[in-house]
Formats: C-alpha cells, structure tokens, sequence
C-alpha cells in the first residue's frame, strides 16, 4: 500500500508482533517510524491517511528504546584514555561492537589524566548520531580529575588536581574545551565546587558526584547547585554509616530540589556491587537507578591473558584480574547483561529494568525528548529484546543496525 | 421489523459481528464496488468490533472495500483526546484492520464551519453510493447517534446540542467533571440512517430495556428517536436478554420462536477465504 505523501517522501515502517516499552509498561502496540522517529499513527491515519510501507515482524520481541551507557572506559582492547593518534577510530569500533549489547549511545569515559591527554583526545571525537556503523557518541564522561586523592580508586594519584585557580580556569586548563563534553565527576568537597558546579550545569553538562569523601550535607549543597548523578554508587566514596549517611544518603535526601531527581549510576554485574546492595539502592530510590558498564578495554575480548596499556589482564568468565593475582581491574560487564542482572537479582519488572538502561540516562543527560523512550516524536532507536532480555536486533534512527544471527 | 435476542452480551456482540461479516463478504466488495458501512461508538458496539478484529485476524473478513461513516463526533473536544470518537475507532477498531485511512469517515468536530462539514458529510455519504449497512446503538433515553429526544425524524446531518441527561451520563469519561463535557456534538440525522439500505441497531444491558420497549412496542415518536425505524423496510434489533425486561411476554415468545429463523442469516458464516 502507498503511504501519503503529503507530510514526508520518507517511507513508513511498522513493527508488528511485538511489546512496546511506553508509559512505564510493555503494551501490546505496534510502532511506527518515519524519517528515524518515532510516529503518531493515529494522527498519520486520520491527517495524512497514510499509511506503513513496510511491515517489520518482531517475532513476538520487546521493544524497548536502545540502552544509553554513560559511563564507559573502552571495550575490545581499546582504552580511551589512552592518547594515540588516532582515539576516533577507537571510539568508532567500541561503538560498532557495543550495538550487538543493545547500546544505541553511550559517552565516551575517560579516567583521571594528565591535561596533554584531554587536549589530545578531546577534540578528535565529536557528539554525533549513531547509525550502521555505531552507537552514536552523546559526548564524553569526565570523571577526574577534580576527585578526592582518599578515594581516587584506579586514577593515577599524580594527576589528580583541585580548583586552585578558582574554578572555571582549572577547568580550561586541565580539558581544554568543553565541547563535547556530557558529563563531569567530580568530589564536591573541593573547595570552589559549588561554582564549578553551576557553571557547568549552565552550560548543560551534567554533574555527577563520586571519588568523593564528601558527607551527605556537601553531597546535598551540590546538588542544590545541579548536580543531578552519582558516580557507582557505594563504589570510591564513604560507606554509608546511619549517623552520616555520606553520598548515599542522597537516595533518601529530603533536601532535593522539587522537581529534581538524583540518578545514580550502578555497576549491576554481580561482582561490583552485591546484590543486597543493588537491592536497597533500587528499593530507596527506584526511579534514579541508572545502569553503567564502567567497562574497561578488557571488556568483549576472549577469555585468557591480554597486555592492556602497562597491564596484563587475565579474564575468566565475568571477572578481569590482574593477571597472577585476584585484584579485579575492572568491569567488563555489557549493557544487556547488566539489564538481565538488575531484574534478576532486585526482582525488579521487566520494564523497571529496560528503563535503568534507557530512560533514565536519558533524563540524566536531559535529552529525554528524544532518547530513552518510545514517545511519539523520540528518535527511532530500539532494542527487541526476547522474554530472558536477550538482545535479538538493535535499530538506530529506524534502520537495523545489528542482528543476532539466527 | 427482526428482533434478534441471544443470551447476553457476547453472543448478541458476535451475532451482529457474523451478520456484518456475512453482509461484506456476500456483497464481494472490489475497487469498482465499495461496501458503506455506518458505525457506531460506546460501550455497546465494543464486543461487535473485538469479533470484527478476530474475523479480520484469522483471515476471514477484509475491510480493504470498505468506506465507513461514523455516526457523530464531539464538537470541540481535540481529535487526540482519549474520548473523541476518533480515537475511539483509532483505539478499537481502525488500528486493527486493513482499512484504507482515506475510507474511514468521522465529522470534523473542530472544523471551522461546521454547517459546512455536515453539508460535506452528506455529500460524501451520497457520493459513495449511499449506505449499504448502518450500524447503530441506542443511549437509555432512546437516542440514535446523537438525535436526542425531539430531533426531528427527518433530521439530516447537523450540530446537535446534548440533553443534559446525555451529559450528566457523559460525565463519568470526563472525571466526572460537568464543565469538561462537551455540550455539541455534530451528527448524522434520523433521517441521514432511515436513508441507508438497511439498519441495525445494537442494544443491550436492563439500563436499556425501557427504550428497547419505547422503540418497538409503542408508535413512532421523536421523542425516542430509534421508534423511527419502525418505518425502515430493513431493520434488525440485535438485544441481548437483559434489554428485553420491558417487553410483553407475547413478544419475546414471538420473536424467539423466529430465532431459527434469523439464525439462517448467520449460518453459514461466510469467509472470503472460500471466494
């Protein structure tokens, strides 16, 4: 049947036989898209009497919107905190393989370095749509190295700074620029925090909170000031003790802005986080739990003994060690088995644990207009998922990306 | 006159359904020969469509010929709004079955002229041929669409303004908010349904029994609107028992004893599979 063309030339698909993600439950709905959004079929039925061009059979799958990680090192070899010539074309193909776990964006993380490294790497990957050949990029997670020395975790002590210049100078002199630049952790007890934080909630990039001895009061002064993220929570700061609850107690704060939402990020692999602790974070504070991979360069290569940057990692099965001891180095964990762990291990719904992956990020990142749900409008990007959360096929903008071979 | 009664609800919903899929498929609808077809919307003709989505799933049934009229549409109300009878036959029926969107008709309750979209209405209803099959339900007072009590019997299309009975009922789609229900509506006329080939009127549950009674048992009168059809050459009542409380024992027995007799109108149930 002909579609009408009195809107768009572009041709109309409908997925049918599916689930659809919309309005916090799986309806039994078709989706429509057109020019790699989302479309109103009713309003295309009665003010344009269209109709679909094409008819995608999903088999019976869920359709949720594509995963988002906002916090992820490298993959496949790749670290993207290490400066080479070429950091695009390792973004490029972490953001190829990263399609077969359901990721449809993701910010690029780099680790505490030197500012040679951030003025290298920085300008050599620009925010950009996704499409065939990747995820697309939202821009980069900063984290460091504006971080507490007590609770610097993996980053290199020698290139952790403060704002001793008073902010905003520190800032240009350790990134550079800030374009492209999504997301910045920083510890909120540094003094001129606050400012920082303002500024760069200004400039539209989110603030998350981590590598941080903060206690809950600093913890809730930044985030009266925008910041709106929690670095791996429990991970690289303060235990939460009852008579301070430190960064944590922000999942129950009472002096959150009204309106507000604090996300957290969770490394829901089973290994970085028990889940007991995956529990009460996700029982305190359901609609802010936001999962990451932290993936590092290990993560998608093949069991066995791999020289990463001035390391040997030794993977056996979900675990990376250093190799010869039992010192994890890191996750390797992928999105769709971060999804499959959170509904798992937290009892979660099943649409619970898609919007961890996919919502909430994007409310995170403010772009929940267009990423993160099913909306009439949002951009086209999906992920079927079968009933065990396997990822069958991902689309971005509409068009099928990566399938799973039959 | 027919009057059908089944046991309840979902055989009266399914009888109507067979007996609109029969009326298509024996019709042999093409691109040179369109079926019309008037439709209702509310609560009662909700079971008649799940059956028309079943004969259109499994194969049997196709509305690719077929151009549909509503009966009515809100004046006002945004098109988008869950209780526009748009989304109505969005939500129920339209999205599930092969109707070219081109074919399916509602008035326009936002039109800027809305004399003129009634007039346009007409035309179109007349353009295609007239209408073979009307589909109807009644509100307890006996309204048909939206001729309320005293709509003239030879109404055409038109706006209407709703008796207050009709929007204290309304009240409950609109969180029981009098000021949120809209007051006008746009509607076929009494006279635009006596027009079509043949009519069926679909009422059931006890709350309707009174106006099943108004509608057959006594004279016509534009009062209670549905009595027109006492005049239509081809009616069929299609009820379920709680609808008949009112009527006389005499004509029940009467009508039930003809049951075998309609029945032969659905059975065999046609499928364009066999064509």
């Amino acid at each position: 049947m002909p579609s009408n063309k009195s809107v768009s030339d572009a041709p109309i698909s409908q997925f049918i036989n599916c689930r659809i993600l919309r309005g916090h439950t799986l309806q039994r709905e078709d989706l429509w898209v057109r020019d790699g959004k989302i479309l109103d079929p009713e309003k295309l039925f009665f003010d344009e009497q269209g109709f679909a061009d094409r008819r995608v059979d999903c088999g019976g799958s869920i359709v949720a919107p594509g995963f988002i990680d906002v916090q992820i090192n490298g993959g496949y070899g790749v670290d993207f905190s290490q400066p080479t010539e070429d950091v695009a074309a390792g973004v490029s193909l972490v953001a190829k393989k990263v399609l077969e776990h359901g990721v449809t964006s993701f910010c690029p993380t780099l680790v505490t370095s030197p500012p040679a490294v951030y003025h290298q790497v920085l300008p050599q990957v620009q925010v950009h749509d996704g499409g065939p050949d990747g995820a697309g990029v939202l821009g980069f997670h900063l984290e460091g190295p504006f971080i507490s020395p007590e609770k610097k975790g993996a980053h290199p002590e020698r290139y952790l700074r403060t704002f001793r210049s008073g902010g905003m100078e520190d800032l240009t002199e350790v990134y550079g620029g800030l374009d492209g630049v999504a997301m910045v952790t920083l510890a909120p007890e540094l003094p001129h925090s606050q400012s920082v934080v303002r500024m760069l909630c200004q400039k539209g990039i989110a603030v998350s909170l981590g590598h941080s001895v903060a206690n809950l009061s600093q913890a809730e002064d930044a985030v009266q000031h925008g910041a709106s993220f929690i670095t791996h929570l429990f991970n690289a700061m303060l235990p939460f003790h009852h008579r301070d609850p430190g960064i944590v107690g922000l999942l129950t704060s009472d002096r959150i802005p009204a309106g507000r939402t604090v996300f957290y990020g969770m490394i829901a692999d089973g290994i970085h986080t028990n889940p007991a602790a995956l529990r009460i974070a996700h029982r305190a504070h359901p609609a802010g739990l936001v999962l990451v991979t932290d993936a590092i360069a290990a993560m998608g290569l093949h069991p066995g003994r791999h020289p990463l940057g001035q390391q040997v990692i030794e993977i056996q099965g979900l675990h990376a060690y250093v190799s010869g001891t039992k010192t994890l180095s890191g996750s390797i964990a992928t999105m769709d088995m971060c999804v499959r762990h959170l509904k798992q291990a937290s009892g979660c719904s099943v649409e619970e644990a898609l919007e961890a992956a996919s919502l909430h990020p994007a409310q995170l990142l403010g772009i929940s207009q267009k990423k993160g749900n099913l909306d009439y409008g949002a951009d086209a990007d999906l992920v079927l998922v079968d009933d065990a959360l396997r990822v069958r096929t991902t689309y971005i903008s509409g068009e099928e990306v990566w399938r799973r071979d039959a | 006159m027919r009057l059908v009664i089944l046991d309840d609800y979902d055989l009266a919903s399914e009888w109507a359904a067979k007996y609109i899929r029969n009326r298509i498929v024996e019709f042999k609808p093409s691109a040179d020969r369109y079926f019309t077809l008037g439709l209702p919307t509310g609560s009662t003709p909700y079971g008649c469509y799940q059956k028309l989505i079943e004969f259109h799933r499994s194969g049997d049934l196709s509305f690719k010929y077929v151009k549909t009229f509503n009966m009515d549409e809100y004046v006002g109300l945004p098109r988008a709004h869950p209780e526009s009878y748009h989304s109505y036959m969005w939500n129920n029926f339209f999205k599930h079955i092969d109707i070219d969107p081109a074919n399916a008709h509602i008035l326009d309750g936002n039109a800027e002229d809305l004399e003129a979209e009634c007039s346009a209405y007409e035309q179109k209803i007349a353009a295609a041929g007239g209408i073979e099959l009307f589909v109807g339900g009644i509100g307890p007072d006996g309204h048909i669409a939206f001729n309320e009590p005293g709509s003239s019997l030879v109404s055409r299309t038109r706006v209407k303004t709703l008796a207050k009975d009709t929007i204290v009922a309304n009240a409950r789609f609109f969180g029981n908010d009098l000021s949120k229900v809209p007051t006008m509506a746009l509607t076929v006329g009494v006279g635009t349904v006596m027009d079509s080939k043949e009519v069926m009127i679909l009422i059931t549950g006890a709350h309707k029994a009174f106006a099943l009674y108004k509608a057959i048992e006594e004279g016509v009168n534009h009062m209670w609107t549905v009595s027109a059809f006492q005049q239509h050459p081809h009616t069929i009542f299609v009820c379920d028992e709680d609808a008949t409380l009112e009527l006389r024992v005499k004509t029940v027995k009467y009508f039930k004893g003809l049951m075998h007799v309609h029945n032969k109108l659905v059975d065999p149930v046609l499928s364009i599979k066999d064509q």
